[in-house]
């Protein structure tokens, strides 16, 4: 008994800070390709200067935010200020508990894994509610104003494929569904025409509402530059400003990881030969580069605009893709 | 509106005096325009008006300041579009109280012309909206055109 | 999209856009009234790059004005110098020799070319794609580069003296014009494809900030903002001068008003531009630079005139009164921003906050411009 428990807290202990440097690392390393990949597309190299090829770019600027003042405004709710940092980064690390790496590595095998990381996903639009209200700044109040319009608007169609895609796998379990996928690339969800003809269409609006609720370009009115100056984080300094940083691209990494899970297979090979950890990790980072790539490559869309996108063309047809998939399912 | 017609619509308007330019075809490529017509400040706006209906537009209000005379010149550059012709109106007014009745009625462009000169003459422009310093500081009491300005 | 028929105590507030913003091109200030995401009032607050340009104007000799002119617009600065360089030689009656007259046009028009990607990239990155600025900014390297090598300067041009140019032109300059005009050619369906066909501009750009050519006429806004309204209106055909009725070009002119319109006229005055370009470096003649007997200090007749072009951003104007001094008696410098930018308050009532910034960001202004 004693072993067990000793063994249980040591995987608990290994889990925790395994997922939170999982987390950190990949935040500081997409900035980094972010800023390459960017620096590609425009004609420019990119952080050259810090390590070989810019690689000690994320440190030098983890040292940067970490030694910089955490300022708080003049008549800012100091509470909920301090608080909505917090807020924002808790979530994004505590849905990578329940991803299914490969076969054998996953923190928790959640029956309810799917529920779980949309549940945590809704409290990062509290958070930056919270952000934008407690800054004291109208710009703040205008940002925290839109992020809720949005991200409501880009839930709904986002869990109407997930609930479409459950009536087929008849499990909110993660690791189960990606052990449904096996057996090569026509296995994939994407490719399941069987289960709904309109399953690539679907993952199409997946990616869509993807990049709307970790509010990355072309949806990223939230914190428009040009408008906004840095929207509801403009009053925060030093690592406040930091975990925001990190929140987002914890967030962009957790919504790929899903994207992966849910369609591309997961860890599977996609001829069924040697699946692991390596084919998780390849696909997770190029959906991360579309995202990059996706954000340089077009202007921001106009609030109504983006609002019509999702009330009036995505939920309909995601409606539509579940009444499809409903049928199917019963009659097959 | 023919050039002819709005030419004979100004000349009502035109100053009668010993030394003033009355209304006058210039050389286009001499001096830039080809018309110029001297009026009295009143009839500023109603000089505005007829241009108006001619659909030409105001260009620019420079103000001239003439120490040795006494008095500032307004000028009012209008061009058309259509036509490419182009009309100076020329008015005077002393140094010391210098008012002239607004055009930005007729023109809302001229809002910005009276306030820039406002703002280095000292002209006050009689009816405008708003003639709060445009390009000088809000709290400005000095007219920099003014050929006595020393500051 | 308003509400009708309650009476909501709808409570408005009072936000600041600038001095220090990063969608105002220059140190502006607009004061936005908003209700909600609407804008009830936007009061521009502008001087805060005033200079007085028009006293130095007074202050200094002709020949020492030369350089301030390049600093006024200091995107599109050729055009700048060639309006009082013109102003002061129609009242001195110089007469320019030909060469001189091509090589003002050649070097004009490139300037006007770059100042036309400063804003595409610059209206682009307004809009939240921050890419093409760095294309556009790579085409402009090219011409910044043959403009130094004959001018000296790549923003803050003085080329121009009083009877024609400071230096003339080598073969260098006429290959690589030539080799630039061949890649720019090849590149512009790249611009269109990127950017003027693509969903999401256009969702930002059709329709949106819509000008009337009536509105243009009451508030003498010129340029592409006039011709992005239908009025087809150049100086450069209207009234003729410098080289400019030896060639073919055309003017384009779209009907829309919104801001896609002033867009497309940009970008299609680009390929006239290149147009003028080639055939101007065609049949360029030789002769002097410079005309004879131009005095060192210039003492124009005493008189007044008015010269006009067609800068980047519409009609620059110069008005200069003389007293037969050595100094500018007086100095007017209109500029068309000025002009173009004075509708922006009626034109963005009860429009969204990033439509009016759309807006502000087509009429292509440069505040240094309007704040002289």
């Amino acid at each position: 008994m004693p072993h067990d428990l000793f063994r249980e807290i040591a995987r608990l202990v290994l889990y925790v800070v395994g997922l939170v440097a999982f987390g950190a690392f990949n935040a500081a390393y997409l900035s980094l390709l972010e800023r390459k990949e960017s620096a590609w597309f425009q004609r420019r190299r990119g952080p050259v200067e810090v390590g070989p090829f810019g690689l000690l770019q994320p440190v030098a600027d983890g040292l940067k935010l970490l030694s910089k003042q955490l300022l708080v405004p003049r008549g800012a709710d100091v509470l909920l200020f301090k608080l909505a940092p917090v807020a924002v980064i808790t979530p994004a690390i505590m849905c990578l508990v329940v991803i299914p790496f490969s076969e054998t590595i996953g923190a928790r095998d959640f029956s309810l894994g799917l529920l779980m990381i949309y549940s945590f996903g809704a409290i990062n639009v509290l958070a930056t509610l919270l952000a934008g209200w407690a800054s004291n700044n109208k710009y703040s109040s205008i940002s925290a104003a839109r992020v809720v319009a949005q991200n409501i608007a880009y839930e709904i169609p986002l869990l109407l494929i997930i609930l479409a895609l459950v009536m087929d796998t008849h499990t909110f379990n993660l690791r189960e569904i990606v052990e449904l996928q096996s057996g090569g690339f026509w296995q994939w969800n994407i490719f399941q025409i069987s289960t709904s003809p309109l399953m690539p269409v679907a993952f199409l609006i997946y990616v869509i509402c993807m990049l709307a609720e970790t509010n990355r370009a072309p949806f990223d009115i939230v914190e428009a530059e040009s408008e906004l100056i840095a929207g509801a984080f403009t009053e925060y300094a030093g690592m406040s400003f930091g975990l925001f940083f990190i929140a987002e691209y914890v967030n962009v990494v957790v919504g790929s990881c899903i994207g992966t899970i849910l369609f591309l297979g997961g860890w599977q090979c996609p001829f069924g030969l040697l699946p692991g950890l390596h084919w998780f990790l390849v696909k997770l980072y190029l959906f991360c580069f579309v995202v990059i790539w996706v954000r340089w490559t077009f202007p921001r869309t106009q609030f109504y605009g983006l609002l019509n996108l999702s009330w009036k063309i995505l939920i309909p047809l995601s409606l539509i893709h579940l009444v499809v998939t409903a049928i199917l399912v019963k009659l097959f | 509106m023919s050039f002819e017609k709005l030419k004979s619509a100004l000349a009502t308007l035109a100053e009668q005096g010993i030394d003033a330019l009355l209304i006058v075809d210039t050389e286009h490529a001499v001096t830039g325009t080809d018309l110029e017509v001297t009026v009295l400040p009143e009839s500023v706006t109603a000089a505005g008006r007829i241009l108006d209906q001619a659909t030409f537009t105001l260009e620019a209000i420079t103000g001239i300041d003439w120490l040795t005379q006494g008095r500032i010149e307004i000028v009012y550059d209008y061009t058309c579009f259509e036509s490419g012709k182009r009309v100076t109106v020329r008015t005077f007014v002393g140094r010391e109280q210098p008012q002239l009745p607004t055009l930005s009625g007729v023109y809302p462009g001229a809002d910005w012309h009276e306030r820039e000169t406002h703002d280095f003459f000292g002209v006050i422009f009689n009816g405008h909206p708003d003639l709060t310093p445009l390009l000088l500081p809000e709290d400005a009491d000095f007219h920099p055109l003014r050929k006595d300005f020393t500051g | 999209m308003t509400i009708e028929g309650t009476t909501i105590h709808r409570e408005t507030f009072v936000i600041n856009l600038g001095p220090q913003h990063p969608a105002t091109h220059g140190v502006l200030r607009i004061k936005l009234t908003m209700d909600g995401e609407y804008i009830v009032d936007a009061e521009p607050v502008i001087g805060y790059g005033h200079r007085m340009h028009e006293k130095m104007g007074e202050n200094r000799s002709y020949t020492k004005f030369l350089p301030n002119t390049g600093r006024i617009d200091y995107a599109c600065a050729l055009s700048n110098g060639h309006a009082y360089v013109c102003a002061v030689e129609r009242l001195a009656g110089i007469l320019v020799p030909e060469r001189a007259e091509f090589l003002r046009v050649i070097t004009t028009e490139l300037n006007r070319i770059a100042s036309h990607l400063l804003w595409a990239g610059a209206f682009l990155v307004d809009l939240g794609g921050f890419t093409p600025l760095l294309y556009t900014f790579d085409d402009r390297e090219a011409i910044l580069d043959l403009l130094e090598s004959v001018t000296g300067a790549r923003l803050t041009f003085c080329y121009f003296r009083f009877g024609g140019v400071c230096n003339d032109i080598d073969e260098d300059f006429i290959e690589g014009t030539r080799r630039f005009i061949a890649r720019m050619r090849s590149r512009m369906p790249m611009y269109h494809s990127l950017i003027t066909h693509n969903v999401i501009f256009r969702g930002r750009c059709e329709g949106i900030g819509e000008i009337p050519a009536e509105t243009c006429r009451r508030y003498g806004a010129t340029g592409p903002v006039l011709r992005g309204s239908g009025v087809s209106y150049d100086v450069r055909k209207a009234e003729p001068y410098s080289a400019y009725p030896l060639f073919d070009f055309d003017v384009p002119v779209y009907h829309g008003g919104d801001c896609m319109a002033r867009y497309l006229v940009r970008l299609d005055e680009i390929v006239e531009s290149m147009r003028i370009i080639e055939q101007a470096i065609a049949r360029l003649p030789e002769g002097p630079v410079m005309a004879e007997k131009v005095p060192r200090t210039l003492k124009p007749a005493e008189g007044r005139c008015y010269f006009n072009l067609e800068s980047a951003r519409g009609n620059f104007g110069v008005r200069l009164v003389s007293d037969g001094s050595d100094t500018a008696y007086r100095l007017k410098l209109r500029s068309p921003s000025f002009s173009n930018f004075s509708l922006f308050r009626e034109c963005s009532r009860g429009s969204l906050l990033p439509d009016a910034l759309a807006l502000l960001g087509s009429l292509d202004l440069v505040i240094p411009e309007i704040d002289r």
